[in-house]
């Protein structure tokens, strides 16, 4: 992100056709993600909550994309790290912590499901899982019925680079080319399947590169930078909608936490490596860009921490009084009643 | 020598072809692999080859016929020069042995008449399966009396069910020890049938009766003795009442409600007497329940007066009667028949003059009144006409002994001379 | 009544089903253009164009989950695995998601999807393309299981089976194709999910099965009839929901049950069946439960004696019952 350019010239997200109000909700998004995650920690090792799955440092990944399609129509598999991805769709802080509390009132799953598996049928978002890739043959299938029904919306769903090593990511690639669909693979590469790095995930070190296997465009993009994974992702859906068929597009950046809190990266990688990566986060640099556009100033962005801030501890509160479902919700559902 | 070929199975799932052509006709030389015909299936359409060489002999499938995969098309005479190589299209005879083995046994099962050798096999007899002993229960069938025809001398669920169905069997339970059970006649050898003799299966009464009496003759050991009693003056008194009697109770005065009074109010002089066996102690009844014998066509009832010693003449008289028309008309309930502490049995009604009765266990004795005979005697010195009745009682000897007994009949021959003509009742 | 064959009520009920919804559509190896390996979907292709009757490519995964994520967004696909024995790549996307989809979304969202596979063995398809699959699924709560016997049953339950609210493992047995024809009403009926169904009275031994095996359990019970044995045979067409009644009935009719399926002894279905008996109706049974399954090997052997060791047929099923009739 170039923080010498001249703000006299037109600015990127200008150029991209995203308005100043546009880009600052973004920046919000991003930070608001940043913030619940933060917080989910700080309850997990204060022992209130069992279990975090974290987005940290893959915020511009997931805003970025999400930002870049239609929310009143495409559908989205996402992972369970697309924390941003969902607050873009429609969910809110409160969805997020009645997840982190397992609240009867909590949108994906009623409490059923751990934190990060989203779903959401108001946002058309479909409900994931663990084992992981599943989603992608969703999205290929929700895109192959789009086409049967002649409508113009796209899927998008997101996975890991781990991910990208499972049959069903080639499988489901090689559908969606086969049958020309309307659906977008986004990998967001965050360099870790848990412990293992790209160098032992990735066989000719590109996710992107598959692409062309499955006779699909593979783009590589920023994932530090919301703009650039927009573009990607905007380009990517008009191509769908136009009858192009499917995109891969792969978006690098870093965990910057452990997987989850039932890891510690300190056994598998150095800290050294996470401080650099810290110098990168995606929060700090579009912040950084925000204000060389003259967008947002040391008054605003302290005023929108505080804002966020209050709209966490409110969330925090909120689920932590709100009521666990019944016993009785164990049996419910298991079949059309 | 001529080789059936049959219908091949092209493809899976087929399980027919249908002819379409006949490639080689009757008499042609064959050679193997050489087309025979072809025949079209659901999944493919195929010529089949010849498995053996030789000379067509006959067609069996017509052209158009759709024949079932495994069954013979045509005929091939065997090339002589050729070795005999079997073909996978020979039909093969298969046998199971192993089914016949079980039917053996079956046979076997089916002829037990307890006779044969192959029947001595009974280790299953008293394994019981849940169905069996569910149904039993429910039913009052004791096991030991049925006949299993199941492997092993099994009592099958159907062997119950066939029980149940011919009237089934009431086993009170604190009959069936497994000793007297064998006793029961049911299980007796049947003796042989003869020309014109007719079987009567048991009722579920009558079974009942046959193993009460049975258990009773075998585990009590009775003692029996007889008085006689004049009741010359019992014999006017009713004479006296018994019109007024029928005309204001509206039920006839018999002398049985005499019996059972003189009975019960000598039982409150000998506790004893009025007593139960309980295996290892005797138990003196406070009660006074009074069974009493109620014969039908088929059936002998003991229905039961309670708390007789409580009754007047005509309360008593009133409680017979009940408990008569209650039997004719098959209206008597358990409770009717429990708690008996003591057995009157009128005897004389069949015009019996002396008898031995059965206990009724598990009381200590039993009373039968006689018929009341005109007889000649002496008294007073001289010849005399009196009414006469023989008073016999059975005694379990392990409660009472002679003594006590003699002297309780007494009491009761006693109390019933006693009446005359002009006794209140 | 035209008698149809059981293969031809599995292409009717497909072609009834979309001409009378559009949302209706099938998918997998060899559908399409070639109407399906076994001719299941004979003709469809020529009826409603390659939208619907899709051919996939080789990719067992991707038939069921994109097949999912169709069923999601509210279409009704009817998924084809071409061999039971090839579901194994798909049963992630079975198990994992098409079952819990309902009960992990808190009933937003779910999956009318119907995945058919052709099973069972005595085609000389060795050990790949002769298994028998139930037993892989059958302990998962979400999945509906349908294995049906007869053409009637074959078209009234697939048609149920596409108008479900969830998803529905529909097991055709391929020996069934061709060898089992049946009458069929030509007007629209369906067979309810979830019922099991007497298909012979008796009062000496009850036998339960399903598929194949059921029409084992009838020849054999016919000719048992001869030796004085009466038979009474349920069918239960679908085993998951289990018809838990008609099962207890059947056992209560005679105290003695035989069960009778090709899947292999240990796991196999029976022995749920046998436990819910036991577990429900002890007092009834007159005789230990009995089970004639496929042996535990791996696979049926190729080379036709092993074939022919391995498979059920009327005699051994004969035997079996004979033995408990005589118990």
């Amino acid at each position: 992100m170039g923080s010498e350019e001249s703000v006299m010239e037109t600015s990127r997200h200008e150029a991209l056709g995203l308005s100043d109000d546009q880009v600052l909700e973004m920046y919000r998004t991003m930070l608001l993600a940043r913030k619940i995650d933060e917080r989910m920690w700080l309850l997990n090792r204060a022992g209130k909550i069992p279990f975090v799955i974290s987005c940290q440092g893959q915020e511009a990944t997931q805003v970025g994309a999400a930002f870049a399609l239609d929310r009143e129509k495409d559908w989205l598999c996402p992972y369970y790290r697309d924390l941003g991805m969902m607050l873009v769709f429609g969910q809110t802080a409160k969805d997020q912590m009645l997840s982190a509390f397992a609240r009867a009132e909590e949108p994906n799953s009623a409490g059923r499901q751990m934190p990060g598996h989203y779903g959401d049928k108001r946002f058309r978002v479909i409900s994931g899982s663990s084992p992981v890739t599943t989603q992608l043959l969703h999205a290929v299938g929700v895109a192959l019925a789009g086409k049967m029904e002649k409508k113009d919306f796209v899927s998008l769903t997101s996975f890991g680079e781990g991910s990208s090593n499972q049959g069903d990511f080639h499988e489901g690639l090689n559908f969606a080319g086969v049958h020309n669909l309307p659906v977008i693979f986004m990998c967001e590469n965050n360099k870790y399947a848990i412990s293992v790095p790209i160098e032992k995930q990735l066989a000719g070190g590109s996710v992107a590169a598959r692409g062309q296997g499955y006779g699909m465009p593979g783009i590589s993009v920023d994932g530090n930078d919301p703009l650039e994974v927009y573009e990607a992702v905007r380009d990517a859906a008009a191509r769908a909608r136009k009858g192009e068929g499917p995109t891969l597009i792969e978006a690098t950046a870093y965990r910057l936490v452990p997987h989850s809190s039932d890891d510690d990266d300190r056994t598998y990688r150095e800290m050294g490596e996470v401080e650099e990566a810290r110098k990168k986060d995606s929060l700090v640099q579009f912040k950084k860009y925000l204000e060389d556009v003259g967008i947002l100033s040391t008054e605003s962005g302290a005023e929108l921490e505080r804002e966020i801030g209050h709209i966490v501890d409110e969330a925090t509160e909120y689920a932590e009084q709100a009521p666990y479902p019944d016993p009785s919700e164990t049996y419910t559902h298991v079949y059309a009643e | 020598m001529a080789t059936d070929i049959t219908m091949p199975q092209l493809g899976e799932s087929v399980t027919e072809g249908t002819i379409t052509k006949w490639i080689k006709a009757p008499g042609d030389p064959i050679a193997k692999y050489e087309p025979l015909c072809e025949v079209a299936t659901d999944k493919v359409n195929a010529e089949v080859p010849a498995t053996m060489s030789g000379i067509m002999k006959d067609h069996i499938a017509s052209e158009g016929e759709t024949v079932a995969v495994g069954e013979t098309i045509c005929r091939i005479d065997e090339a002589s020069t050729e070795g005999n190589e079997p073909t996978s299209a020979v039909q093969e005879n298969k046998a199971t042995p192993e089914v016949k083995t079980s039917k053996e046994g079956k046979e076997e099962n089916k002829t037990s008449a307890g006779t044969s050798e192959a029947d001595g096999d009974r280790s299953m007899k008293r394994r019981y399966s849940p169905a069996v002993l569910q149904l039993a229960e429910e039913n009052n069938i004791d096991l030991e009396q049925v006949d299993g025809t199941g492997r092993g001398g099994r009592i099958t669920r159907k062997d119950i069910q066939r029980v149940i169905q011919s009237g089934g069997m009431t086993s009170p339970k604190d009959l069936s020890t497994a000793e007297t059970s064998v006793q029961a006649p049911s299980q007796a050898q049947a003796p042989g049938l003869e020309l014109g003799d007719k079987e009567i299966p048991l009722s579920s009464v009558r079974k009942t009766i046959a193993q009460r009496m049975v258990q009773s003759k075998h585990e009590v050991p009775h003692a029996w003795m007889m008085v006689q009693a004049d009741v010359s003056g019992l014999v006017k008194l009713r004479q006296k009442l018994k019109d007024d009697f029928k005309q204001q109770e509206g039920i006839n005065l018999t002398y049985m409600p005499f019996f059972v009074k003189a009975v019960v109010d000598s039982l409150k002089e000998f506790p004893k007497v009025n007593a139960v066996w309980g295996g290892d102690k005797i138990i003196l009844k406070r009660r006074i329940n009074i069974s009493v014998a109620v014969a039908t066509e088929d059936a002998l009832y003991v229905p039961v007066i309670k708390d007789a010693d409580e009754k007047s003449i005509l309360g008593i008289a009133k409680a017979v009667h009940n408990l008569a028309e209650k039997t004719r008309m098959g209206k008597l309930t358990m409770e009717d028949f429990s708690d008996g502490t003591f057995t009157v049995n009128n005897t004389g009604s069949f015009g019996s003059i002396a008898s031995q009765p059965i206990i009724n266990q598990p009381q200590a004795a039993i009373i039968s009144m006689e018929s009341i005979v005109k007889q000649p005697v002496i008294k007073d010195d001289m010849i005399a006409i009196r009414d006469l009745v023989n008073l016999c009682l059975s005694l379990d000897h392990r409660i009472l002994d002679g003594l006590v007994a003699g002297r309780f009949l007494a009491r009761v021959k006693e109390r019933l001379e006693a009446y005359t003509p002009e006794s209140a009742i | 009544m035209p008698v149809i064959s059981y293969i031809d009520a599995v292409t009717q009920a497909l072609q009834e089903e979309m001409q009378r919804d559009e949302k209706v559509f099938v998918l997998g190896e060899d559908v399409g253009v070639r109407g399906g390996v076994f001719r299941a979907t004979d003709g469809l292709y020529k009826e409603f164009g390659a939208e619907r009757v899709i051919d996939t490519p080789l990719t067992e995964s991707a038939i069921a989950g994109v097949a999912i994520g169709a069923s999601v967004y509210g279409m009704r696909p009817v998924a084809e695995m071409q061999f039971a024995d090839f579901i194994m790549p798909a049963y992630n996307q079975i198990v994992s998601e098409a079952a819990k989809m309902r009960y992990r979304s808190n009933n937003t969202w779910y999956c009318p999807l119907v995945i058919r596979a052709p099973y069972g063995g005595g085609v000389h398809g060795a050990l790949y393309h002769s298994q028998s699959v139930e037993k892989l699924f059958a302990g998962v709560p979400g999945l509906k299981i349908v294995m049906p016997s007869t053409p009637y049953d074959v078209k009234g339950l697939l048609k149920s089976a596409i108008r479900d609210e969830d998803p529905v493992l529909f097991l055709e047995h391929k020996r069934c194709y061709r060898l089992i024809k049946g009458e069929v009403p030509t007007e629209d009926y369906t067979v309810p999910i979830g019922e099991a169904e007497v298909k012979r009275e008796g009062d000496d031994v009850t036998v339960i099965s399903y598929g194949l095996t059921l029409h084992f359990a009838l020849k054999a019970a016919e000719e048992l009839e001869k030796e004085g044995i009466s038979v009474h045979v349920l069918d239960l067409r679908t085993i998951i929901p289990l018809d838990k009644e008609a099962i207890l009935e059947a056992t209560v009719k005679t105290g003695k049950v035989l069960i009778v399926h090709e899947d292999n002894l240990t796991g196999g279905f029976g022995g749920e069946v046998s436990a819910l008996i036991s577990e429900n109706a002890f007092f009834e049974l007159d005789a230990p439960i009995r089970r004639l399954a496929g042996p535990d090997v791996p696979a049926m052997p190729y080379s036709p004696p092993l074939e022919k060791e391995f498979m059920l047929n009327p005699e051994k099923v004969k035997t079996a019952i004979r033995e408990l009739a005589e118990f």
